[in-house]
């Protein structure tokens, strides 16, 4: 009997525990970002993105992309206000009522800012200036329903949604992450849709009738013809006739992500912990291993996937090019590059122009006259010649120049370089606007020819560079060289001063990227069969940029993710990616990402664990000094307070 | 014993009018340990930065060892046998404390692209040997800087293992005449008193000729074979530390404090 | 700072070579070309002109007046957004590249407000009220632009290394771009119809201009003057050049270090935000990548001019506005180039890798904060 009376009195004990100041709130904070929502989601609202991606669904039937890109922000936002800095060895505030409070006030105020736009878009027409103010972005924001249903439902749902983000911070870490895999599990199925069902489709297709894979090594320009795949039945079991998952299989799979993360509990982290902790031969061994599956893994898959994922990887692949060349640049040696699409350029122009059987029209008479008298791999080797002079052209005049002139004037160069190939001065050597089109593909004689309509062909291609190209980024990372450029990234006086010739480096980065990126041109020739001015953009620069930042600065692994997440999802300057339909909003969403990396997480995705350092160096030095881990034997001497020149 | 290493003739230098040293001479002896004094803003850096050649002399000569320093790049003042520390540390402070000791002996290593990229024997061997000598330098303060500590970034040290590490930076770079530049500031007395004792080793072990700004008057005299004293870049005096300590110009110049309380 | 006191003696590089190498072919195409055009003014079948370009007919002296009409009217306009460079460059040691947005903001903010008069008929019946109300918006929002860019972005990354709050403003110019073409659509906007008084041309000391580059020309010149008012005369001036001078001391002597650089972000703002307007006056239409080249053209401005010198950056601008209007006439026609209109932008560029090569500290001297001279 006394049990279930001291249960009872500590369950009302915890339940006021958890209530107890639940209105006590700090409501600047609150005011704060409940503003930050509201301005937030009329942004999106205006800016045409929901009513632009209203036709993609996520859950068929219960959510669309255009409405996930307003209602991800509630929870985020609600999950970020009760969000606080807690530094080991200090006790964290309680987690409680006042969090979950706190999360609905500030999705409430967010969607009070949508209610009043609702009213506004109902009763005014600034169409003129606000292309996207239209009764089309009305219907969506009353979801289709009366006005009066709108303005309620934008101040109550935003308030559940905060409200559900902030109680996270009630859960487990473990409860947590189960119900983030849950979430992230169905928004990703969903939108790699088209991948998912390409790969599983060929996959199930080859084991219902395995002869089509020896058809492989024929031509591949004609399509299979599609059999019956085994895993039909799955596929249409998680995804809608009109794209987007069905209900039944987002509860599925959502259920099936919370199990898998509840029973993997950490094995991947304590997995990766392992991994790191390992030294010597027996790490090697472990990287090789893991390198060779990734291998193989890669070298089979165009087995199963139609030309829609062979193109994506591709072009996957060749910013993955151009980015581990800027990354050497910016990350490695930290020289700000912005004109790094020049060297891009180069290389798609030369190898153009070198392998090309009809030359430019007015292709002056004093140069040898051009009719692909070169095979394939002389003429990249010729083009790397040229890309590595372009670098030392470009980079000697540029090199003694303090970090931030150096940007600019590479971006300088960068146009320069478009505006002459577009000039009638020197343009006409390559075509002007007109460009250099039928571009033979990349010849390797016996072995087959690399051309854009064969895209499997196109995917080994780049494939194999992207391989080159990480393997020289890591031989020179972790030799003479990198440790060389790294010194130079970190104090230029004092590496001059240890006897480096920092001058001579330096151009050695400027070289290396300019070679790895007259790769990435080589390839995008081949594979796109024509060369214009117009892909050289300055554009260009600033997305391989944020790619290199995005995925972490000197870092491959980093760099690998960024071009995956980047490329892959959203797509290059001009490439689709797999959310076709963010096309008009992806470069809004690059500038974003840009901006909120540098000011949250400047590490990057996949930090580098130094480069992280380096960019929290305060925040890192409290902890270090909390775990005690600043020098034990120097204990006298108090905190290493004074922070090294960056 | 006495074959001349530096050899500093009637230097100056001025910086928009500002004479930052004025017509200095001065010689360091082979195995010699100079201690350079001087009250704040006498010139003391400005001469060490002229000699590793961040800074230009406007006239006079800097002779190493025979051979003219002028209008050397500082990588190149490093190359012929020069190595400093920083007054304010300045270490690479994201690269590992075995990175930062592998790095300074780019000048004595000659890896390039092709042998990194073709991870040949050559490229091995010289590896091995970079890192083995780095962990030998490091191994000189103790066990401090080596063991774990080799691959844990330079910004977790403590102040005084940073100062050691710039030493040991310096020291990598074989050089024959070692500047450094207030080796021992920030350190506590016991801390001082063992980095003194590391710089006579310096010499007897190491065969390095130091020429080492400091301010700490226990530390100068401790381990200098001759002090000299700077003040509004010019030489006040030198010769022993008693005869420099004693001298009145130089009482006068540190604000007539007598040096002897001071140490 | 140790970098740039260090003089290169005797030894020489390779690098060295072929710096100098550059230097003496820019130079020499600037000599040689001027030398080409003197020449063909006066005998446009010479020997040399028949060789190398036999078209020429050079310019007459009324072309030539309107050509550095036009580049000193757009010269003044890089000189106003320079401007913004230029202060922000000397208080706080960095590129805001996402400057030439603020100066586009302005510019399509005057669109936003004149067509909105436009349509209410008063554009057309209190023209210059009208005016000045669409100026005094596009100051408005261009000093808020720059504020909220500095709070939201730039301050919460002061003190760390260099290359970070230039990347930042990067993503930030990159943001403000394409937010606003998704807000009000990729097209360029025209300005409405401005009253013929102001479109005919008049002439001034046989100069035939065009009453909008006047205007151009004498508001440049207003803003710069109260510019230079307001930085030399006034209390919050000389908190900014003490600031500027160095940032801690000026701390210490209990200047509110943060308002002072809040304020010099909000004069660079109005400032950019008149060259806005100015800017859609003159040209009558603004899209959402109008900021870019003027911004980038801007900061060499203020590069050419010297970093952090106010008079310099005016006049950076207005030299970098004749040089892209008349060199490729003047230097490049006669040297036998064709199709030269089409290397404005270019010749902007090389002008700004020449006076990095021969004067890195502009032609009228940097003035900068002790930690920025490295």
């Amino acid at each position: 009997m006394s049990d279930i009376t001291t249960q009872v009195d500590d369950t009302i004990d915890t339940i006021e525990e958890l209530t107890r100041g639940a209105f006590d709130l700090n409501w600047n904070r609150v005011l704060r970002f409940g503003n930050l929502l509201g301005l937030a989601l009329v942004f999106i609202a205006l800016s045409g993105m929901p009513v632009g991606l209203d036709e993609r669904e996520i859950v068929d039937g219960v959510i669309s992309l255009g409405y996930l890109a307003l209602l991800t922000f509630p929870p985020i936002l609600g999950w970020t206000v009760g969000k606080e800095i807690v530094l080991e060895g200090m006790s964290a505030t309680k987690r409680g009522a006042r969090d979950v409070v706190a999360g609905a006030f500030v999705g409430a105020l967010g969607g009070l800012w949508m209610s009043i736009l609702v009213l506004l878009v109902d009763n005014f027409n600034l169409r003129d200036p606000l292309v996207n103010w239209s009764p089309a972005l009305l219907t969506l924001m009353t979801f289709s329903r009366s006005t009066g249903f709108g303005l309620v439902s934008w101040i109550i749902l935003p308030g559940v949604l905060g409200a559900a983000g902030a109680s996270l911070h009630l859960l487990t870490p473990r409860l947590r992450r189960a119900v983030m895999a849950m979430v992230l599990t169905v928004i990703s199925v969903s939108i790699f849709q088209s991948l998912i069902d390409d790969l599983v489709g060929g996959i199930g297709e080859s084991i219902a009738d395995p002869g089509r894979l020896s058809e492989f090594f024929g031509e591949g320009d004609t399509p299979r013809p599609r059999v019956d795949s085994v895993f039909d039945g799955l596929i249409d079991f998680i995804y809608a006739q009109r794209g987007g998952l069905t209900v039944a299989g987002a509860i599925a799979l959502a259920l099936v992500a919370g199990a898998l993360s509840l029973a993997g509990r950490g094995r991947i982290a304590k997995a990766k912990a392992s991994y790191n902790a390992k030294t010597g031969p027996e790490r090697t061994r472990q990287t090789a291993i893991m390198i060779a599956v990734s291998t193989v893994l890669l070298i089979v898959l165009p087995f199963f996937t139609g030309r829609i994922t062979q193109d994506l990887l591709a072009n996957v692949g060749i910013f993955l090019l151009l980015a581990l060349g800027l990354n050497i640049v910016v990350g490695l040696a930290g020289i700000l590059d912005l004109g790094y699409v020049a060297f891009f350029a180069v290389g798609s122009y030369s190898i153009a122009i070198l392998t090309v059987t009809d030359p430019p029209k007015s292709w002056p008479d004093w140069l040898p006259t051009l009719d692909g008298q070169f095979g394939w791999l002389l003429a990249l080797l010729i083009t790397v010649v040229i890309a590595g002079v372009v670098g030392l052209f470009i980079g000697a005049p540029v090199i003694r120049m303090r970090g931030d002139y150096l940007a600019i004037v590479t971006l300088g160069f960068g146009e320069i370089i478009r505006i002459l190939l577009l000039s009638d001065w020197l343009g006409g050597y390559f075509n002007a606007a007109q460009g250099i089109t039928n571009i033979p593909g990349a010849d390797f004689g016996p072995l087959g020819e690399a051309k854009g309509i064969n895209p499997r062909s196109i995917f080994y291609l780049v494939l194999v560079f992207a391989a080159i190209s990480i393997y020289v980024s890591w031989r020179l990372e972790h030799s003479r060289l990198g440790r060389a450029w790294m010194a130079v990234r970190e104090d230029e006086s004092v590496a001059e001063a240890m006897g480096i010739n920092t001058v001579n480096v330096k151009l050695m980065a400027f070289v290396v990227g300019a070679v790895l990126a007259s790769f990435a041109g080589a390839v995008v020739s081949a594979k796109v069969g024509s060369v214009f001015p117009t892909s050289f953009l300055i554009l260009v620069s600033i997305i391989i940029l944020v790619v290199v930042i995005v995925g972490g600065m000197g870092n491959i692994l980093g760099v690998l993710a960024g071009s995956f997440v980047l490329i892959g999802v959203l797509g290059g300057p001009r490439q689709p990616g797999l959310l076709a339909e963010f096309s008009e909003y992806k470069l809004l969403i690059y500038g974003a990402l840009l901006v909120w990396m540098m000011l949250q997480r400047p590490e990057g995705l996949i930090p580098n664990v130094r480069r992280s350092r380096e960019l929290h160096q305060d925040e890192f030095l409290q902890d270090a000094w909390l775990k005690g881990e600043v020098d034990p034997d120097d204990d006298h001497e108090g905190p290493a307070t004074e922070v090294a020149p960056a | 014993m006495s074959e001349r290493i530096l050899d500093i003739q009637n230097l100056s230098v001025t910086f928009g009018g500002l004479h930052a040293l004025k017509d200095l001479n001065f010689h360091v002896d082979e195995g010699e340990i100079v201690g350079v004094i001087g009250p704040n803003g006498a010139g003391k850096t400005t001469f060490f930065n002229m000699i590793s050649g961040m800074v230009t002399p406007t006239s006079g000569d800097i002779l190493f060892e025979g051979q003219s320093l002028i209008g050397l790049d500082p990588n190149e003042v490093t190359r012929r046998g020069i190595a400093r520390t920083f007054q304010n540390v300045r270490l690479f402070a994201n690269m590992t404390i075995a990175e930062n000791v592998m790095v300074s002996q780019h000048c004595r290593s000659k890896a390039g692209i092709w042998s990194t990229l073709f991870n040949t024997a050559a490229f091995r061997k010289e590896e091995r040997e970079i890192r083995e000598h780095a962990e030998k330098v490091l191994g000189f303060f103790g066990t401090r800087l080596i063991g774990y500590r080799l691959e844990q970034p330079a910004s977790v040290l403590s102040y005084a293992n940073r100062r050691r590490l710039e030493i040991a930076r310096a020291m990598a770079t074989k050089p024959r005449l070692l500047l450094l530049d207030e080796p021992v500031a920030g350190m506590n007395p016991m801390e001082s008193a063992e980095l003194t004792d590391l710089i006579g080793k310096l010499r007897s072990e190491w065969g390095f000729t130091i020429v080492m700004i400091e301010h700490d008057m226990n530390v100068v005299r401790d381990v200098s074979d001759r002090v000299v004293c700077l003040d509004h870049g010019e030489t006040l005096a030198q010769g022993s530390f008693e005869e420099v300590s004693s001298n009145p110009e130089v009482i006068e110049a540190y604000l007539g404090r007598p040096l002897e309380k001071k140490a | 700072m140790t970098t740039a006191v260090r003089t290169r003696g005797s030894q020489r590089t390779g690098i060295d070579w072929f710096l100098t190498f550059i230097r003496v072919v820019l130079l020499s195409v600037v000599v040689f070309g001027l030398f080409a055009f003197v020449w063909q003014q006066f005998d446009n079948q010479n020997p040399l002109a028949s060789r190398i370009n036999p078209d020429a007919t050079g310019l007459t002296a009324d072309q030539f007046k309107g050509l550095l009409v036009t580049g000193l009217s757009q010269g003044a306009m890089y000189g106003l957004i320079a401007l913004g460079y230029s202060m922000v460059y000397g208080v706080l040691g960095f590129i805001n590249f996402a400057h030439g947005e603020v100066f586009m903001l302005g510019a399509f903010s005057g669109f936003i407000t004149s067509t909105q008069l436009d349509a209410a008929g008063w554009w057309e019946d209190y023209f210059l009220a009208s005016v000045f109300f669409s100026v005094v918006v596009a100051i408005l929002v261009s000093t808020t632009a720059a504020v909220v860019m500095e709070k939201v972005a730039y301050r919460p990354l002061r003190g760390s290394p260099r290359l970070i709050p230039l990347i930042t403003s990067i993503g930030v110019s990159f943001f403000i771009q394409n937010a606003v073409i998704v807000l009000f659509g990729p097209g360029a906007k025209s300005y409405p119809r401005l009253p013929e008084w102001l479109t005919d041309r008049y002439s001034i000391l046989t100069f035939e201009i065009e009453g909008t580059k006047i205007l151009v020309l004498v508001a440049a010149a207003v803003s710069m003057g109260s510019l230079w008012f307001f930085v030399e005369r006034t209390k919050t001036g000389k908190a900014m050049r003490a600031v500027a001078e160095d940032r801690e001391i000026a701390a210490l002597m209990g200047i509110d270090v943060n308002k002072t650089i809040v304020t010099t972000f909000a004069v660079g703002g109005a400032m950019a935000g008149v060259a806005g307007i100015l800017w859609g006056l003159l040209f009558k239409s603004v899209i959402a990548t109008t900021g870019f080249l003027p911004g980038i053209k801007a900061f060499t401005a203020a590069v050419v001019g010297g970093v952090g010198n106010l008079g310099g950056a005016m006049a950076g601008g207005v030299s970098l506005g004749s040089a892209e209007a008349l060199a490729p006439l003047v230097l490049l026609e006669p040297l036998g180039v064709n199709g030269v209109s089409q290397l404005r932008d270019a010749v902007a560029f090389t002008l700004l890798v020449l006076v990095l090569l021969i004067k890195p500290t502009g032609l009228f001297g940097e003035k900068l904060s002790g930690d920025d001279r490295a």
